[in-house]
């Protein structure tokens, strides 16, 4: 396995790691809750619905140029990284409060059970939020997965990488039985934010026209370089953090971003 | 709000999310690097160094002090 895939295979299975962590909050929220039978309906919906979703775009994107699908993928991965990191970074430094599945587990059971009586037979309600927590959560994924395997020509292997890592949560989820909030969740998504920005830069890049000096054996710099450089704005920010964050940045904490 | 309108917001949170100046810039960066690129000059520099100035305006805005 060469550096470029194994680059690839860590980064889809981390990010699918962190995903299906935060689906499978919300799947056992309403399933213990309300019911189970809907929220797997719900479930397989969701996987069906991703699946329809990667089989459109899978073929189109492959279709693509290379440096033509390098540069809108590369500028997409660039973005999503960079949120990623961005939020990692805040939460490293104490400027935005931690992903905590507990707690997002308890919100969404209270919330779960004020929803009303439940349905005899099928509960719209667990359905709707099973659905909406697999789709949602997997969309961020088949994007990763698609562009980083369509780029790689190796959709199979970011696809192995994907079930791997879903396939793990959901075996320990179906083992504890309770939210995976021990899972390093923030840690992850810093790997996982840097990740895709170091790749997001790389494709970018080349696909504007640049070259990169070292060609493919640039990543090895890049992506250390990047960590370096977030671990710095962590260290820099904790610094700050004596001081109350910014009104916008409370506002932000309230909604609580996946 | 329609659905349009929740596809539109879902999109826009989905690409773009928490600070749309990231997306900006990142665009910029990219046009920089085909535009230096074509004329031949070296332009793998530049969205290394656009990524990490956009990063830290970003967090920087987060951490200074209100107001």
């Amino acid at each position: 396995m060469t550096g470029s895939e194994i680059g690839l295979a860590l980064s889809v299975f981390l990010a699918c790691t962190v995903e299906a962590v935060e689906a499978l909050t919300i799947v056992l929220a309403v399933g213990v809750t309300r019911s189970w039978r809907s929220a797997m309906i719900g479930v397989g919906a969701g996987v069906l619905a991703l699946a329809v979703v990667t089989a459109a775009l899978g073929p189109a994107l492959t279709s693509l140029p290379l440096n033509v699908l390098r540069l809108i993928v590369g500028g997409l991965l660039l973005v999503f990284g960079l949120q990623w990191l961005r939020k990692a970074i805040l939460r490293a430094a104490g400027l935005k409060a931690l992903h905590d599945e507990a707690g997002i587990f308890a919100r969404e059971r209270e919330a779960a059970g004020a929803a009303g009586a439940i349905d005899s037979g099928f509960d719209g309600y667990s359905f709707t939020l099973a659905f909406k927590g697999v789709f949602l959560e997997g969309l961020e994924v088949i994007f990763i997965v698609l562009t980083f395997g369509a780029n790689q020509h190796n959709v199979g292997l970011a696809a192995v990488a994907a079930v791997a890592a879903v396939a793990l949560v959901i075996v320990t989820g179906m083992l504890v039985h309770a939210p995976l909030s021990r899972v390093p969740e923030n840690s992850l998504k810093f790997g996982v934010g840097v990740m895709l920005t170091s790749f997001g830069m790389f494709w970018g890049a080349e696909g504007a026209g640049a070259n990169w000096p070292g060609s493919d054996a640039s990543l090895l710099v890049i992506i250390p370089v990047t960590l370096l450089v977030a671990i710095a704005m962590v260290t820099a920010l904790r610094r700050r953090v004596a001081s109350p964050p910014s009104t916008a940045e409370a506002r932000d904490d309230a909604a609580v971003h996946a | 709000m329609s659905r349009v309108e929740a596809l539109g917001r879902f999109l826009w949170d989905f690409v773009v999310g928490d600070d749309w100046r990231i997306a900006v810039a990142v665009v910029v960066a990219l046009g920089t690097t085909a535009i230096v690129a074509a004329a031949g000059a070296s332009a793998w520099w530049i969205l290394p160094v656009g990524t990490v100035l956009v990063l830290g305006l970003s967090v920087w805005r987060v951490a200074r002090p209100a107001g």
